[in-house]
């Protein structure tokens, strides 16, 4: 008998997408250029984070028919956002069939308390983390994949940079753990003993672990394989930038030859202004996005 | 030792280099043409079939690739398999058309009807945990194709001389039966 929607058809449907960008698209037009340009797969969302950022008000998940759209336009998986907590958002993206859900905080969390109990689902979910507690609850409530937060919709790596750091030196630690130090360990991070001790004997998360937030140019997404990401979520970066379609060839190549720094340099070459990026200094507190669903 | 590339744009690439290890062969990652240099064979990995397509163009490795499998024995998984068909439904043309076989992307529908379920291989073994992930299936064979394994009528396993083919995914398993086959099918072309 087959069996839908286990653990491994749901971690395994992240570990083929490893090594690729998964990019943001508002359109089917956009769709289309992400899957040209070599995107392993395409994000369905109203509109990218940095305008989510400037329209403020609350933002939720895309009308269904730019969904359909997108599901129509390509052959590539998508991939969808719901509200944190948000269980209806997340049944309705079910029921048109996406490939994955991330449960963002992009969006306006629809709970300020509880996340959606993910393994009562057949389709997987993508969540967002930014150290080893929340990656750890997050894989506890049934996540299949993870993405390090980042500051969504600022063009400013730095946030990317500090949570890929942070959740990877805290799987070093605990990997050189004994027993008794990991359930101390699990107090202080708040997370499930259980999935630490899983991270304790595989040597590694036991999901596939995607850098998000704040990737603006081929050299940012190479930087953040470099720092251990398996692959990488491109948001505002591509089709805010001048040359989108070239932008995107241009992440997807540095993102598979993340090392070949003459090769980086040569598809850096005349790709225009990149999006305009934000100090983080000068964003309210209010509104960074990371700290909410946490 | 038999020296087994694996194709790594994309996807599940460490969790074949890992099987082929454990299968007692010796992994090469392949991301540029020179990197096929010296190989006895290669595993084309699971992920997405377009994207591998487009950057295998892009980034000059088709060619390389479709003339080093004119003579060494390849190992197709899930995308890898649509890499290798001579006819895809739905799509003008084939990528490499190596494998005489038709085969239908995403025949089992989207992720929500992703499934594992248990497989009798020829050759390999029986019980085999077969992981399809929104996996093609094969319509037809041509002569000289052996089929290898079928589930409800669809066929999803064949090898046809020295190539092998797979639309589930052994290499997100523990069982190492399908490498060894393969890594046995190198091993005599050399």
């Amino acid at each position: 008998m087959a069996q839908k929607g286990t653990e491994r058809v749901k971690r395994g449907m992240a570990e083929m997408q490893k090594g690729g960008v998964i990019m943001d698209v508002v359109n089917a037009e956009q769709a289309k250029i992400a899957e040209e340009a070599g995107a392993t797969a395409v994000m369905a969302l109203e509109r990218v984070p940095s305008d989510i950022r400037k329209a403020g008000g609350v933002a939720r998940m895309a009308d269904p028919t730019i969904v359909e759209d997108v599901l129509n336009a390509v052959s590539i998986p998508v991939m969808a956002k719901a509200r944190i907590g948000h269980i209806v958002e997340a049944r309705v993206l079910e029921a048109l069939k996406v490939d994955y859900i991330d449960e963002s905080e992009v969006l306006t969390p629809a709970d300020d308390v509880f996340h959606i109990d993910k393994k009562a689902f057949t389709v997987p979910f993508v969540c967002g983390c930014r150290d080893l507690g929340e990656a750890a609850r997050r894989i506890g409530e049934g996540a299949a994949m993870l993405r390090t937060k980042g500051e969504p919709g600022t063009g400013n790596i730095v946030e990317a940079v500090r949570h890929m750091r942070l959740v990877n030196s805290q799987v070093r630690k605990v990997v050189g753990m004994s027993d008794d130090e990991v359930m101390v360990y699990a107090k202080e991070l708040g997370a499930p003993y259980e999935i630490l001790m899983q991270i304790k004997e595989a040597g590694r998360l036991p999901v596939v672990n995607f850098a998000a937030g704040g990737v603006a140019t081929p050299a940012d997404a190479a930087l953040m394989m470099e720092l251990g990401a398996d692959g990488v979520f491109v948001g505002s970066g591509i089709f805010k930038s001048e040359n989108p379609a070239k932008f995107a060839k241009a992440i997807v190549e540095a993102t598979t030859y993340y090392q070949d720094y003459e090769r980086i340099a040569e598809l850096s070459k005349g790709l225009g202004t990149p999006m305009k990026g934000i100090d983080m200094s000068t964003i309210n507190p209010a509104e960074r996005m990371q700290d909410r669903g946490i | 030792m038999a020296k087994i590339g694996v194709l790594a744009l994309q996807g599940a690439v460490s969790e074949h280099v890992k099987a082929l290890e454990a299968s007692g062969a010796d992994p090469v990652i392949v991301k540029n043409v020179q990197d096929l240099d010296g190989l006895d064979g290669l595993v084309m990995p699971g992920g997405e079939s377009t994207t591998m397509r487009r950057l295998m163009d892009k980034y000059g490795l088709f060619d390389s690739v479709k003339s080093f499998a004119q003579e060494k024995p390849v190992f197709g998984t899930c995308a890898g398999l649509i890499l290798m068909a001579k006819k895809i439904e739905g799509r003008k043309g084939p990528h490499m058309g190596l494998l005489d076989i038709d085969v239908k992307r995403n025949a089992f529908g989207p992720q929500v009807d992703s499934f594992e379920a248990d497989l009798d291989i020829k050759h390999v073994g029986d019980h085999f945990e077969g992981v399809f992930i929104r996996a093609p299936y094969i319509e037809k064979v041509g002569e000289g194709v052996e089929v290898l394994a079928d589930y409800e009528g669809k066929i999803v396993a064949c090898r046809e001389g020295h190539f092998l083919s797979c639309a589930f995914h052994p290499e997100l398993t523990d069982d190492l039966r399908m490498h060894r086959y393969f890594v046995d099918m190198v091993e005599e072309s050399i």
